[in-house]
């Protein structure tokens, strides 16, 4: 036990130095960017051996594991269903109409109009791809229809700094944050432009140049990943934040639990974006869970929550760019649920009829949309025009077209990437497996037709 | 939105789509495809010469001498129809047994429990929130009440969340308990290997990470007759089952399965072909790749090859590997998955120990390299007919 505490002691010791020097060395470094940060923990050392925690204050018990709570002799459960359920901010109406009045949109005009480009754009590049996955074209596509707000409007609020870690329906952050139509394209076709060399599914896009950590297919594990960025971002005692999307389906693992928990307890400048689409592939929001949607657990981990709606941008935008605030300033973690509906099928694999009614979908597209909501808002303010609106859809397909067949017709990568990155050098045994590859493609070459990969045989690099 | 945009972009886009070009194969331009247009490796999985192609095959099956369902009749399934079918028949015959996992209510994304909640209704077949250590912890407590459990995890690469409760809780449920209880009423299906278009994530075959676990058992069928007996077997079987079903075949594979109950023996292996000169073993997808490879050194070498199929992957049949490489005095086992730490190896050191003095050469392993499954290279990992084709060829002239 002794030896338990000075060693504690020692490493808290060794710690903080190392914090110092750190801490001095970054001041230098980016002077600027440290005004409004705190780059120091927010939480104390865990000194279990030295402070001895009050067990009575006000002449009542403290319970170590709910320090707040007080004591009733009338006994009752909380009942959830009598609770009323989060409301939903909004600041524009479907009809277009602000209705946050006190709020005033401090958005310069370019900037809602690169949100609004954006979504639409995001919106042509999905509709394009779905028919060319139709066609067989690539092997895979998921659309964002519905839900590009979310996504532009929550990217809208960040720094390019910040870091983020997204589901897959996210196009819309990728597009807003710089990730151009080539790159989409290239990813989209695994081509040898694309920095995924190929490895990945369609839409599993990712780009370090734009803090955007490259999108894995199990659901949630970016979750407690994001807390982790977040906590090395406050152990550098940079002005940045982690940004983290998940679906509503997704938050059921354990990882969304895990992280939130650990978020909460280290005090990581995170912000969670729960997308609430209402459904998970076939699943429906009401068996995914009974509680009220995925705000209501946040608080349970202590955390600062707001719902918005996720159709209007400008709820989105504003949300997300308080919780930015929230987490930078305070050192903790913020999660905001966006409400919306997923209007397209989950995926290309996917006939979304054979769970839900078609009334039901086409009910959704009439009633509302981000889109159809921020330009009825752009027109009402005089901002936007029908003739401005013809000639820039015209002008975006033939964007995404080019950009298209572009890509489409660029080879795959040397095919010695089916042996690179898996580790940061090819370890021996692996290269032995890449010789014996070439020895197969030499003694038969008949088999083969490597006439689409970029070198042929020759890029396999095993001589 | 979609309604009002789609009209216009539909014909649009279709219409100015630029047309395929030459570069790009027109069977799967998107994903790689590396072999030549007369490729041995070119495999047409419904054709595989071992595939039951009449009621009388099926019925006159060895394995179901003496049973009801040689009786009866048989239909042609392919691999998903004959899971639904055992499913089907696992509910009817148990009522205890209950079906669940995501999206499974609607009939599963591979429709693998298609019109089972109409039939058997939504308390036995129901879908689960997303979560699979939840679910899987899920049906490990009910198999402990000794009640039957069928989890379906949506992909084999989706399984590891309840990696913890299958190697912690349901394969040590009996041990550390001393069989007071146990999870054996447990069978947890996934669809498993390579699609051609899965990539890192939809192409895993984990089987080496169980079979690394006492108290489980991983079965993996190669056919939908095959499919529908051991599944029944499997969720009638005391242990913990992890089924692990090829996904390439749940449409590829057709043939005619018995439409009575039968159950095929969990933890024999199966002689597909009889041979002298070489003993191939293998499972699942890779038995298709290993018949035409075998067809390919009988025309080229004159070689004769004995196939066989392990089904049940943990623990494997070592008495009939043995005594068939005993009589070949070659072995070569073939898998999807990586080569380090595989079912390969198990076997090659098994076969090494028992059969050292009768072998000719050493006992070889084609498998995945130890890389993650890409969407570009796929066919350039996955063991083919080539490769499998070499490694006899090199058993025989070693
Ligand atoms: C761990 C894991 N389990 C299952 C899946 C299969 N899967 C892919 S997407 C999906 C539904 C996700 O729904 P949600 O999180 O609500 O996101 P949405 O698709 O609605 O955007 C499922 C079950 C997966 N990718 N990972
Ligand atoms: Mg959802």
């Amino acid at each position: 036990m002794l030896r338990a505490v000075s060693n504690h002691a020692c490493l808290r010791q060794a710690l903080s130095s190392t914090r110092t020097l750190r801490t001095g060395l970054q001041k230098h470094v980016h002077k600027t960017q440290f005004v409004s940060v705190r780059h120091v923990s927010t939480t104390k050392p865990t000194e279990r051996a030295e402070v001895e925690k009050p067990i009575v204050q006000n002449g009542e018990l403290v319970f170590p594991g709910a320090l707040r709570t007080s004591f009733v002799n009338n006994m009752t459960f909380v009942d959830p269903t009598t609770q009323d359920s989060m409301p939903t901010y909004r600041v524009v109406g479907p009809d277009g109409v602000q209705i946050d009045k006190s709020y005033k949109i401090d958005l310069p005009v370019d900037t809602i109009l690169k949100m609004y480009k954006d979504m639409v754009t995001v919106s042509i590049m999905d509709a394009i791809m779905f028919d060319a996955q139709r066609q067989g074209r690539l092997s895979f596509y998921m659309v964002s229809a519905g839900e590009e707000g979310m996504a532009v409007g929550s990217a809208a609020a960040l720094k390019p700094q910040d870091h983020v870690y997204s589901q897959y329906r996210e196009q819309g952050a990728y597009m807003y944050r710089g990730f151009t139509l080539d790159d989409f394209m290239n990813q989209l076709y695994g081509n040898k432009h694309d920095q995924g060399k190929g490895r990945n599914m369609p839409v599993h896009y990712g780009s370090r140049e734009l803090n955007m950590h490259t999108i894995s297919s199990p659901l949630a594990t970016q979750l407690p990943h994001a807390a982790g960025t977040a906590y090395a971002q406050k152990m550098a005692g940079v002005d940045g934040v982690t940004l983290c999307y998940m679906g509503e389906g997704a938050a059921s693992e354990g990882d969304f639990h895990a992280a939130l928990n650990i978020a909460a307890t280290r005090n990581c400048p995170v912000i969670y974006f729960c997308r609430n689409n209402g459904y998970a592939i076939s699943t429906s929001a009401i068996e995914q869970y009974k509680g009220d949607g995925i705000a209501s657990r946040a608080i349970g981990y202590g955390i600062e929550t707001i719902r918005v709606d996720g159709n209007d941008i400008f709820a989105v935008h504003r949300a997300t760019k308080k919780a930015r605030e929230i987490a930078l300033r305070d050192q903790k973690p913020v999660l905001i649920e966006g409400m919306s509906y997923r209007v397209s099928h989950h995926s290309t694999s996917d006939d979304s009829f054979a769970y839900r009614s078609r009334g039901e979908v086409e009910s959704w597209q009439r009633k509302d949309n981000p889109i159809v909501r921020l330009r009825k808002w752009l027109e009402l303010n005089k901002h936007w025009n029908e003739e401005e609106e013809q000639k820039f859809r015209t002008q975006a397909r033939k964007d995404i077209l080019t950009a298209f067949s572009k890509a489409e017709k660029v080879k795959k990568p040397e095919i010695v990437s089916a042996f690179t990155d898996c580790w940061e050098d090819i370890p021996p045994h692996l290269k032995e497996q890449q010789q014996e590859l070439g020895e197969i493609l030499d003694t038969y070459p008949e088999h083969f037709d490597l006439s689409a990969f970029e070198g042929g045989r020759g890029g396999l690099h095993d001589k | 939105m979609l309604t009002r945009l789609r009209p216009v972009l539909r014909g649009g886009v279709k219409a100015s789509l630029p047309s395929l070009t030459k570069t790009v194969s027109p069977l799967r331009g998107y994903s790689s495809l590396v072999a030549s247009h007369d490729s041995p490796n070119l495999v047409n999985l419904s054709e595989a010469p071992f595939l039951l192609n009449s009621a009388n095959a099926a019925l006159s099956h060895p394995e179901l001498a003496g049973t009801a369902a040689a009786e009866g009749q048989a239909k042609q399934l392919n691999l998903y129809q004959s899971v639904n079918d055992a499913l089907k028949t696992a509910l009817e015959t148990d009522e205890t047994a209950v079906l669940f996992g995501e999206d499974v209510a609607f009939g599963g994304v591979f429709r693998c429990s298609m019109d089972l909640q109409e039939r058997f209704g939504a308390d036995r077949v129901f879908n689960t929130p997303l979560t699979e250590q939840g679910l899987v912890g899920f049906g490990i407590g009910y198999a402990a009440y000794g009640s039957t459990a069928i989890a379906e995890v949506q992909f084999a690469d989706y399984v590891f969340p309840a990696f913890d409760q299958i190697v912690n809780e349901a394969a040590k449920y009996r041990a550390r308990s001393s069989s007071n209880f146990d999870a054996g009423g447990l069978t947890i299906r996934m669809p498993c290997g390579v699609v051609g278009h899965g990539a890192m994530y939809h192409s895993q075959s984990g089987e080496a990470f169980f079979s690394h676990s006492p108290g489980i058992k991983v079965v993996m069928p190669r056919s939908p007759f095959q499919a529908k007996g051991l599944l029944l077997a499997s969720i009638r079987s005391k242990d913990p089952i992890i089924f692990m079903e090829p996904k390439i075949l749940y449409r590829a594979s057709a043939e005619y399965v018995p439409t009575e109950d039968y159950e095929l023996p969990i933890g024999k292996a199966d002689v597909m072909q009889e041979g002298s000169d070489v003993t191939i073993v293998g499972y699942g997808t890779q038995l298709y790749h290993i018949h035409a490879a075998a067809k390919m050194a009988e025309q080229k070498l004159g070689a004769s090859v004995e196939i066989i199929d392990l089904r049940t992957i943990s623990p494997w049949d070592r008495d009939t590997v043995f005594e068939s490489v005993k009589k070949t005095g070659r072995c070569v086992v073939t898998h999807e998955a990586p080569r380090t730490g595989g079912i390969g190896a198990e076997v090659a050191a098994e076969v090494q120990e028992k059969c050292f003095l009768h072998l000719e050469s050493p006992v070889q392993r084609v498998t995945g390299w130890d890389t993650h499954m890409s969407l570009a290279f796929e066919d350039l990992q996955v063991p083919n007919v080539t490769r499998i084709f070499h490694s006899i060829k090199k058993a025989i002239e070693y």
